[in-house]
């Protein structure tokens, strides 16, 4: 039994690295209708950059003053690339919209391996590897879940209350129609992508000093981002983050209790078609559709 | 949401005419087709006997993958389906192989039908619930299975099978000896292995691409058409939709699947590593750069992939003085690719090659 | 001036003219209706005031000339709203969400008030407030759309076959209701219909549309005493 609780509490803990990247994968969601495939390599690059901020071999910043220059140019990059490379082709069907994700996938993580090389780098956390409570959870994990859901409280709030986030799922779901009742379609997208690749660089900056810092650091974790996401509901920004939580836990039970250690991907990939078949709308995907 | 069609990218006129209606050059162009069919065919009979070594080998990886990309042409441009884990039955192909030739001492030339039906099955399966996901869904789920397959192939579970982390040592597949008695009598050269495997790799290539021809050109062929034009009405015109589905994913994943057989016995190794995510990306780099829903195209594909490194390599040389790590740009090179095919020519080289036809046509 | 005016209007959808050069015009706090049958333009030529087709010729409102304006800034600057065939209603957000959106480009105080609006019109929608919009029935959205439209308080609402899937009793009331907004609130409106007697009934002028071209224009009731008209749309 005591096993089985200290497996759920540091499933909690691993859970808010999915919650994090969930919470990123549901905001893009949101914003432009799709998923992200590159959204993993984005926050991965977004690091790489945080990391040049704050290294003596590049800026040398302090950590927080990173965090914040680093949020703002992945906010600038994330809508330069709406405009520069998905905007031409609004159009064109799900497959070129697709194709070029993997595109960018692709390419993210090829410059980071050239740019940045293949060696696991650390990456600094403002809350220190002392452990929280002994032997269960550390002080870096307590301030990832703080940091994840004050950023959850964030997009809900912006989502739920203002009329640019109104606006902005609009835009995503039926762009005609909101182009017919005078939103911005282009506008709002950019604006998506930019708050994506934010909340894709604050997910990746808490990952990193746990993972450490390689260009192939998101891939699977990436996955669990997407099982989390579709386990709560894609279009419920808490649904994800509950779902983030729930499938660390899983993948903890599972791992321990079930499959050993090595099929952890394989638990993601069956969950995520599973809630696909099953009930697609997740978790509370449905209620805050009818609620919001 | 956009629309889930992937016709939607082909140029209406091509929809217009019959083919045979169609005349380049006053030639038409069901029979230019033909010939560039037969022309293509003595190339690859001609290749072995001109080229040797390395070069061979190279032009029967190119027809290993363009079986790959082949599979991936007929789910995604002829029954619009996406798959973005096609590196998955690559996989189950090369592996069931590998380990028919390992466990049960099975020859190399026997283990390919037994792949096929393996991969078919493993297909089919995979189809039945992709059936109820529908585009991005879809997209979704395969690109998970993409991900999942290295880790579940180093499972432990399995590893006395697998080879686990380290992967399988293979028997190089020597040419039989008739074969080899053959050619000596009428070149007077003892047959080399490479030769042999580019000829055992064109064999199979060159049967499964007429299988693909035919399907294609059938009823059932026109049936998957229909059923990515428009799933509705292909279900109301009768047509099963589920079956045919299902059997297009297990069709799919049973070409890819013959070529990771291939690559197993070509490369007479094999490890977890070489069916990772990037795999993936390949096909779909040689399925769209080549015109995903063109037969010749994945020929195209089959040999653009297989040279991007090649180019990496080349951009990186020109640049000697910059670049110290030339191969880390094959990414961004792919990359920059499929923007670039998205964005100028959807329907890949093969809708160029149509619209150019288009261009010089006459019609009658 | 008309408050809309139309000069040579020619439409493509890609290679494709739609419409072939055609005038057209809608007065101030008049309603306008534009008939025809399937293909003639109707859709397009309101597709192209709100800038949504690629267009040639002029499309005057209020003096300025609006083709190559982007959507978005034809319906914030000239209070243009659009109610698009199959109502266009944003399903995933509720009924309310649906016409703010319709408000989206006015300041975010003033709007308050105008719920009430639109409700005193389509009381039905009140009970429904909270109710995501893709539940509701054909009828309700169709309201809905045009209760957005006002929320946008527009000088000219452009209507797409209004009725379109819906009940005739729930037509008739539909219809009713659009005249009464014209006359309360002044509302200019350019209706696309198929069901011609009912359309004629509340418009002033009308236009007959045949393939990309006006086949005949007037008063709306000479329209419909038109034997032409009367045998090929009307039915009697």
């Amino acid at each position: 039994m005591d096993l089985f609780i200290e497996q759920t509490v540091s499933g909690l803990a691993t859970g808010a690295i999915y919650a994090c990247l969930a919470l990123a994968v549901v905001m893009i969601y949101q914003a432009i209708d799709h998923f992200n495939f590159a959204q993993g390599e984005m926050a991965m690059f977004s690091t790489y950059i945080a990391w040049y901020l704050m290294d003596d071999a590049g800026l040398g910043l302090p950590f927080w003053v990173a965090f914040v220059v680093c949020i703002v140019i992945s906010f600038i990059g994330g809508a330069a690339i709406e405009r520069i490379v998905f905007a031409p082709i609004s159009d064109a069907p799900v497959l070129s919209h697709i194709i070029v994700f993997i595109a960018l996938f692709s390419m993210f993580n090829s410059l980071a391996g050239f740019l940045f090389d293949f060696t696991p780098k650390n990456f600094e956390t403002p809350f220190g590897h002392t452990p929280f409570i002994e032997g269960v959870i550390s002080s870096h994990r307590v301030g990832m879940i703080a940091v994840t859901l004050v950023m959850l409280g964030m997009i809900y709030a912006f989502f739920r209350f203002t009329p640019i986030g109104l606006a902005m799922r609009a835009a995503a779901a039926a762009p005609e129609s909101a182009r017919l009742v005078g939103v911005r379609v282009g506008f709002m997208l950019a604006l998506g992508w930019g708050l994506a690749a934010s909340v894709g660089a604050v997910a990746g900056m808490l990952i990193a000093p746990i993972t450490f810092l390689t260009p192939d650091m998101m891939l699977g974790t990436l996955l669990y981002g997407f099982a989390g996401a579709v386990v709560g509901g894609l279009t419920s920004p808490l649904g994800a983050v509950i779902g983030g939580f729930m499938v660390g836990i899983l993948e903890n039970w599972m791992g321990t209790f079930v499959v050993g250690s090595q099929l952890k991907l394989t638990v993601a990939l069956v969950l995520i078609i599973v809630v696909l078949l099953v009930k697609p709308a997740g978790l509370l995907g449905r209620v805050v559709v009818k609620r919001v | 949401m956009a629309s889930t069609q992937t016709s939607g990218t082909v140029p209406a006129f091509l929809n217009q005419n019959p083919k045979d209606r169609i005349f380049v050059l006053g030639v038409p162009l069901p029979l230019l087709e033909r010939v560039g069919l037969y022309a293509l065919l003595a190339a690859v009979v001609v290749l072995p006997m001109v080229y040797d070594g390395y070069d061979i080998y190279e032009f029967g990886k190119i027809l290993m993958y363009m079986l790959a990309v082949l599979g991936l042409n007929l789910l995604t441009g002829f029954n619009g389906q996406f798959s973005l884990g096609h590196s998955a039955f690559f996989a189950v192909g090369a592996y069931s192989t590998a380990i028919m030739m390992e466990q049960l001492g099975m020859p190399y030339w026997t283990t390919i039908i037994p792949a096929a039906i393996v991969c078919f099955v493993a297909g089919f399966l995979f189809g039945l619930p992709a059936l109820r996901l529908d585009g991005l869904f879809l997209a979704l789920a395969t690109f998970a299975l993409a991900i999942a397959t290295p880790q579940l192939l180093k499972y432990d579970g399995i590893a006395h099978l697998t080879g686990g982390v380290q992967g399988i040592v293979l028997d190089t597949p020597y040419p039989p000896v008739w074969v080899d008695s053959i050619v000596q009598s009428i070149t007077g050269e003892e047959l080399s292995v490479d030769r042999w495997k580019y000829m055992f790799t064109a064999f199979v290539a060159v049967i499964m691409f007429a299988g693909a021809w035919n399907l294609v050109h059938s009823r059932t062929g026109r049936a998957l058409i229909a059923i990515r034009d428009n799933p509705l009405s292909a279900k109301t015109m009768g047509i099963n939709t589920s079956i045919f589905k299902s059997a297009a994913f297990g069709v799919s994943a049973m070409y890819t699947g013959v070529a990771g057989s291939l690559f197993a016995i070509m490369d007479e190794y094999l490890a977890p590593e070489s069916f990772t995510f990037a795999e993936a990306i390949k096909f779909l780099v040689g399925g769209v750069v080549g015109g995903i829903a063109s037969l010749f195209g994945a020929i195209f594909g089959g040999w653009f992939v297989l040279e991007i490194p090649n180019f990496a390599d080349l951009v990186a040389t020109s640049l000697e003085n910059y670049i110290n790590n030339p191969q880390g740009l094959t990414g961004l090179i792919y990359g920059l690719f499929l923007i670039f095919t998205v964005y100028v020519m959807p329907m890949g080289a093969a809708g160029l090659a149509q619209i150019l036809v288009h261009r010089i046509s006459t019609k009658r | 001036m008309a408050l809309l005016e139309i000069k040579g209007l020619k439409a493509y959808y890609g290679q494709i003219e739609a419409l072939h050069g055609f005038d057209l015009s809608l007065e101030e706090g008049e309603i306008t209706a534009v008939l025809g049958a399937n293909g003639a333009g109707k859709t397009t030529t309101l597709r192209a005031i709100c800038g949504m087709v690629k267009s040639a010729g002029s499309i005057t409102v209020e003096g300025e000339n609006v083709v190559g304006m982007s959507t978005e800034a034809i319906v914030a600057k000239h209070k243009i709203a659009h109610v698009p065939e199959g109502c266009g209603t944003f399903v995933r957000v509720s009924q309310e969400e649906n016409l703010r959106l319709g408000a989206v480009t006015r300041r975010y105080r003033e709007i308050e008030k105008d719920y009430e609006r639109v409700y005193h019109y389509f009381p039905r929608l009140k009970e429904r407030r909270n109710q995501q919009a893709g539940t509701l029935s054909g009828g309700e959205q169709q309201m809905l759309a045009v209760g957005r439209a006002l929320m946008l308080r527009p000088k000219i609402m452009l209507l797409d076959e209004p009725s379109f899937g819906l009940a005739p009793i729930i037509t008739e009331e539909l219809f009713r209701i659009l005249g009464q907004i014209n006359r309360d609130e002044g509302v200019s409106m350019l209706v696309v219909e198929q069901n011609a007697n009912l359309a004629l009934a509340i418009s002033k002028n009308a236009y007959l549309l045949e393939t990309g071209n006006v086949a005949m224009t007037g008063p709306a009731d000479q329209i419909m005493d038109d034997e032409q008209v009367r045998k090929s749309y009307l039915g009697y």
